[in-house]
């Protein structure tokens, strides 16, 4: 790579002749306001935050602005400073400064950009454009334009990544929206639910729909029994929300704090998770001995659900039957676990905590029921959880329970890499080569499936049954997309498919923790998380689904045999084509 | 909606479809067929901009995007009389915002929307070179100069008694 030397505020670097002006401060150490700015997602020089003097005419964004031979760079000039101020005060100007009930109070990065630069006063009166209507009509998603700054992140996450594009700018000048087209609500679109836009939004323009006083109210009510199920990933990330490292695995405060809380039985998700890979697995021997639709598709994942059924409804057929594991989940306590417990079902409530947005939606599908009960009753995300936690005066990092509650604790390793890309698929083959082949998969650790590529396939060779099993990962729906033009063109011949809707998979979900640009900018927030799932696996002393003993004696006292006829009825869906426009009012 | 009343629905979309193939494959396409369409419908509504979204491979969320940023392009029919008041320099300091006030108040309608008759539509536009008649106002091919809000309502109604 041809280096060149530049100059940044009197420090002499050299840097990699492509990289931006931006780039080369970082590489110098010297620390540039930036608002628009998210590595490798939005570089489009929108916000004008990281203007710099590059002694040109006018004063140039960083972020976009490439080096060159001798450059002579400087970030601190009262001219630079007065240019920001100006720019940030008028794009405070217009901005909603509700701070105090915003959901991104003290986790706003406009508000600590205001804080930074030292913004005491706003100079500027806002436009008199009246108040924009609130969209809190998607079972997921609540976007205040009032709040938006316009810097597009979001739109880039939503058609550059995802690939679902179903906002974007709309209007100009004064009247510049972000919104989806014809300011249609999110609910009335292609909107998968996903929630990236949230996670990448620098202010409270987009978050999660709500559901902590749902939860409040039901623990509060002594004729409910209360049960709460964390999914995988939530554990890999919910310590970030109390000043834990990214990475850090806290399994065990999470599961004292939700029993502080008052929840009747806390029990882990990655029960179900095993529950799954017997179903799914069973699912993709039948219809490889059986002929049926291949490739097989997982379906844990309801963002990539609805996208398959808004953008590739002629490959329904090919999506697993299986429900999610935490629907499979509350449909097990309304059914099972009720009759075993001697608990009336209407009286269960069960609460999921998820990394997810899109289980919202999910939990909110007509089909998602046991005997016309809801199989879960609330969802909240990671972000949820930890707001729970903080109201509750619960000291996060002091307390400490290992166990998740009997009879349903149990879980294995195989289930808890369900959080991460490549982990159902892992699981599935772990518990599949064992059903297919009488005996146990040696070395459980299948390499193929983990890390970041977009897109992984491998091949895993049955030597007794003389099976070759054809399989592939995909995670970020713009990698699943590529992935699925070539399965409906014919190009692809694969057994079994991985998707995952969130890049990195679930530890990277539209419902865990928010980090700020500018550590998103240096940590790749996938890998990280990911480690620690893949730690909780290794410390496992089960990891292989079909060894998890709950899940045994639930087959033996209630559901038979996987893909039986109780396994139909509670255990598995169906889906629907969504048209990929809306229609007119 | 529009209440043109004919049967020719068929045809125009034959020949939206016709343009979103002549373009097909032409990367930046999309404002030339948004132009094209506009020229056959009049206007560019949902069911229209959802076929060139497909038909073209863009998100309907960018086609929408470019068809209000840029004013020539309409979400709303058009009327038999297409009133356009201009809102160049001259025009606005010699009083066209008042003007287009008592228009939008005679008309009980919004700058860019049409009467429920599908009568008059009522657009502002930039100067139409005619400064020396400010304020300005076009309907269809007919220019109305020096105009004062009081002229509007006259004006509106020989439209009305000319249909009649």
């Amino acid at each position: 790579m041809n280096m060149v030397n530049v100059t940044i505020d009197g420090i002499k670097v050299q840097v990699p002749e492509n990289s931006t002006v931006l780039e080369a401060a970082r590489i110098a150490k010297v620390d540039i306001p930036t608002l628009c700015y998210l590595k490798d997602i939005n570089e489009i020089g929108a916000c004008r935050m990281c203007v710099v003097d590059v002694g040109a005419r006018s004063l140039q964004a960083a972020c976009v602005y490439p080096v060159s031979e001798g450059l002579n760079v400087k970030t601190n000039t009262k001219e630079i400073r007065d240019a920001r101020r100006i720019t940030l005060e008028l794009i405070l100007s217009s901005h909603d400064r509700n701070c105090l009930q915003c959901v991104r109070n003290k986790s706003c990065e406009l508000q600590s950009l205001a804080d930074n630069l030292n913004i005491r006063e706003i100079r500027y009166m806002g436009t008199e454009e009246k108040k924009k209507p609130l969209d809190d009509f998607s079972a997921s998603i609540v976007r205040d334009p009032n709040k938006c700054i316009l810097c597009r992140r979001c739109v880039s996450m939503c058609k550059n990544v995802q690939t679902v594009a179903v906002i974007d700018t709309m209007e100009r000048g004064y009247k510049t929206i972000v919104s989806p087209a014809f300011e249609k609500s999110l609910s009335e679109v292609a909107c998968v639910n996903c929630g990236q836009c949230i996670n990448v939004c620098p202010v409270g323009a987009l978050s999660e729909k709500g559901e902590v006083a749902k939860v409040w109210e039901a623990l509060a009510n002594p004729d409910l029994h209360v049960i709460v199920q964390t999914a995988p990933a939530v554990r890999a990330a919910i310590g970030e929300e109390f000043g834990l490292p990214i990475g850090t695995r806290a399994t065990k405060n999470m599961v004292a704090s939700l029993k502080k809380l008052g929840f009747d039985k806390v029990f882990d998700t990655n029960t179900a998770a095993d529950l799954t890979i017997m179903e799914e697995g069973t699912e993709l021997i039948h219809r490889i001995q059986e002929g049926g639709k291949l490739p097989l598709i997982t379906s844990c994942s309801p963002g990539w659900i609805k996208f398959c059924e808004h953008n590739f409804p002629e490959l329904l057929d090919n999506l697993s039957t299986c429900k999610s594991p935490h629907q499979m989940f509350g449909a097990i306590l309304k059914s099972y676990y009720a009759d075993k417990m001697g608990i009336d079902p209407s009286k269960i409530f069960v609460v999921s905590v998820m990394p997810c947005t899109a289980k919202k939606f999910e939990s909110e599908r007509p089909e998602m029921n046991v005997n016309g009960l809801k199989d879960v009753d609330a969802v909240i995300t990671t972000r949820e959880l930890a707001t729970m936690i903080k109201e509750a005066g619960i000291n996060f990092n002091e307390v400490s329970d290992e166990h998740f509650d009997d009879p349903m604790g149990d879980a294995t390793g195989a289930g808890v890499i369900f959080g991460a890309t490549g982990g159902v698929m892992e699981a599935a083959i772990r518990t599949a080569y064992r059903l297919l082949e009488g005996e146990e998969l040696e070395d459980v650790n299948i390499c193929e499936a983990r890390g970041l590529d977009g897109i992984k396939e491998f091949t895993v060779k049955l030597p007794n049954t003389g099976i070759e099993l054809k399989a592939a990962v995909a995670h970020g729906l713009g990698n699943a997309r590529k992935l699925m033009e070539k399965v409906r063109s014919g190009e692809a011949d694969y057994h079994f498919i991985e998707v995952m809707a969130c890049p990195g998979g679930c530890v990277n979900g539209g419902g865990q923790p928010i980090q700020p640009a500018s550590v998103r900018n240096c940590i790749d927030l996938r890998a990280e998380r990911a480690k620690a799932i893949y730690e909780e696996d290794e410390a496992s002393v089960l990891r292989r689904s079909h060894e998890n003993p709950t899940i045994q004696k639930l087959y033996a006292e209630f559901l038979g045999q996987p893909c039986g006829e109780k396994s139909h009825h509670l255990l598995h869906t169906h889906y629907v084509k969504r048209d990929l426009y809306p229609t007119e009012d | 909606m529009s209440k043109c009343g004919c049967t020719c629905s068929d045809a125009k979309e034959k020949q939206l479809q016709e343009i979103i193939e002549k373009y097909k494959n032409t990367e930046g396409a999309l404002i030339p067929v948004l132009h094209e369409a506009q020229e056959v419908y009049g206007y560019l509504p949902l069911s229209v901009q959802s076929k060139i979204a497909e038909g073209l491979n863009v998100p309907l969320a960018e086609v929408y995007g470019v068809v209000t940023f840029y004013t020539q392009f309409s979400l709303y029919p058009k009327g038999a009389y297409k009133i356009q008041v201009c809102l160049g320099t001259a025009c606005y300091v010699k009083g066209a915002a008042l003007v287009l006030n008592e228009l939008q108040k005679e008309l009980g309608i919004e700058v860019g929307k049409c009467t429920e008759d599908g009568k008059f539509s009522l657009d502002a536009c930039r100067c139409i070179g005619a400064c020396g008649l400010a304020p300005v106002i076009m309907i269809n091919d007919d220019v109305y100069g020096r105009l004062k809000p009081e002229d509007v309502k006259g004006i509106i109604q020989k439209y009305k008694d000319m249909t009649e």
